[in-house]
């Protein structure tokens, strides 16, 4: 038995028993791990608002048989407060952080790139920066390709010719040539794949300046090849709001899959 | 493992919120040597419980008729609606005494993470009630956690619209935690020092 530290983005919180919870976390070093967290749920616990979803903080935990036990934590970046004030971005993040536990596939497996792009994104959410539709979109993108699915958007995904192309397959990991093109492909507009190349290169610049159809075209296309990869349905997703405002009625519409 | 009846009882129980493997076992094997009068007892409360409790049509809390207690009483003002989460954290607010509104009960919080959206909850039936003018304050009273902030978030983006003053409980409440919770000072701090939300 002994003590260890990390830093960590929570993830996911349960309840368990009475007062304590379950914390999912993505640790720097670790990876994903799941940790007890005592008490958190009383009035007067310390630990409790720490140990929220989106959260970056330096943890102390000691090592058990079962689940690991949280003993300290102290808060790096409270990204929660500036991601829940604002309801797009409190769905757009949600899904990250469901990205984020689906694309670590078992526990404690390092997996630094995706807590660099989780934390990067996140902070970039919490501050406003851009708006939260195309925040989340180049999580995904990014986060798959570090998970060794990376999209092509111009070149074409089977033989490398040079593109840009018309035609667009899932299966295939993105744009294809005439020669390579499976039956049933898509054809997204030029300007949304001009997006999402932006998006999965981190050109900001270019990527503001694409209208709200690429927009959407976009995240529907980046949600059915996140989709494709990830083995089960992602719950988040189809929450995501990605309007100014909208109506109880209009939310569930916001990415078809 | 036990054998047939005793395990089923055992796992029943362990389905049960806040009841782990070893106090299923142990409230299992103490009906077992109970005295059946007892243990028939408990069976009827939860027959009878199962069989009249049923939820208030306007306001979503438990009750035993069409309408709860609460939407019943002429003396309660209903000017004043206060948003909460569950049944339970209605009973926590009226313990405190500091509330003479009505009340309005989601069904839970936002969470996408598990698959509750916006259209899972009772926001349309809020929604409802607010459209006559009798309605001039909404207090928003979701758990002070995460979810709830955001479902308090959604509510307050919604509702401003509508011409309502919005208010949220004051601080104070420990954030992360359960307002079932709250100790009765505490939460009813809160509703004296409840704020505008600007959203
Ligand atoms: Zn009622």
């Amino acid at each position: 038995m002994r003590l260890y530290r990390d830093e960590a983005v929570v993830l996911r919180t349960q309840k368990l028993g009475e007062s304590d919870r379950i914390i999912t976390l993505l640790t720097r070093d670790r990876g994903r791990i799941r940790a007890v967290a005592r008490g958190v749920r009383r009035p007067g616990s310390r630990l409790g608002a720490r140990v929220e979803p989106f959260m970056l903080v330096d943890i102390q935990l000691y090592e058990r048989r079962t689940l690991d036990l949280i003993t300290q934590v102290e808060t790096i970046s409270p990204y929660a407060r500036g991601i829940v004030a604002d309801y797009g971005r409190y769905t757009a993040g949600t899904a990250m952080l469901e990205t984020a536990e689906r694309l670590t596939q078992a526990e404690e497996e390092p997996s630094l790139q995706l807590f660099l792009l989780l934390v990067g994104a996140l902070r970039s959410l919490a501050a406003g920066e851009y708006p939260s539709g195309l925040v989340l979109d180049a999580f995904l993108l990014r986060s798959l390709s570090v998970s060794g699915w990376a999209p092509s958007f111009t070149d074409c995904a089977r033989c490398g010719e040079p593109g840009p192309h018309r035609a667009f397959s899932l299966a295939s990991g993105g744009s294809v040539c005439p020669g390579c093109r499976p039956p049933g492909s898509a054809a997204p507009g030029p300007q949304t794949l001009v997006l999402l190349g932006a998006l999965l290169s981190g050109d900001w610049p270019t990527a503001l300046t694409c209208d709200q159809r690429a927009r959407r075209e976009g995240s529907g296309l980046t949600a059915a090849y996140l989709q494709w990869h990830v083995e089960r349905q992602l719950r988040s997703l189809r929450l995501v709001d990605r309007e100014d405002r909208t109506s109880p009625q209009e939310t569930g519409q916001g990415m078809p899959v | 493992m036990f054998e047939g009846v005793v395990q089923d009882l055992i796992d029943e129980l362990g389905r049960l919120p806040g009841i782990g493997p070893k106090s299923a076992q142990r409230i299992a094997f103490h009906l077992v040597q109970s005295d059946p009068v007892d243990v028939q007892r408990l069976i009827t409360a939860m027959q009878e419980v199962t069989r009249k409790v049923r939820f208030c049509e306007v306001c979503g809390n438990v009750s035993e008729e069409e309408r709860c207690r609460i939407c019943r009483d002429p003396r309660r003002d209903p000017s004043i609606l206060c948003v909460v989460e569950e049944p339970k954290d209605v009973v926590a607010i009226e313990k405190t005494r500091e509330f003479r509104g009505r009340y309005h009960v989601l069904g839970g919080a936002i969470s996408p993470i598990e698959g509750i959206g916006p259209d899972d909850l009772r926001i349309k039936e809020l929604v409802g009630r607010l459209s006559s003018d009798e309605v001039t304050e909404v207090i928003i009273a979701t758990d002070p956690n995460l979810e709830g902030e955001a479902t308090a978030t959604y509510l307050a983006r919604w509702l401003k619209p509508m011409g309502v003053r919005i208010t949220r409980l004051a601080s104070g409440l420990p954030v992360g935690g359960d307002l079932e919770y709250a100790d009765e000072l505490t939460l009813g701090r809160a509703f004296e020092g409840r704020r505008l939300l600007d959203v």
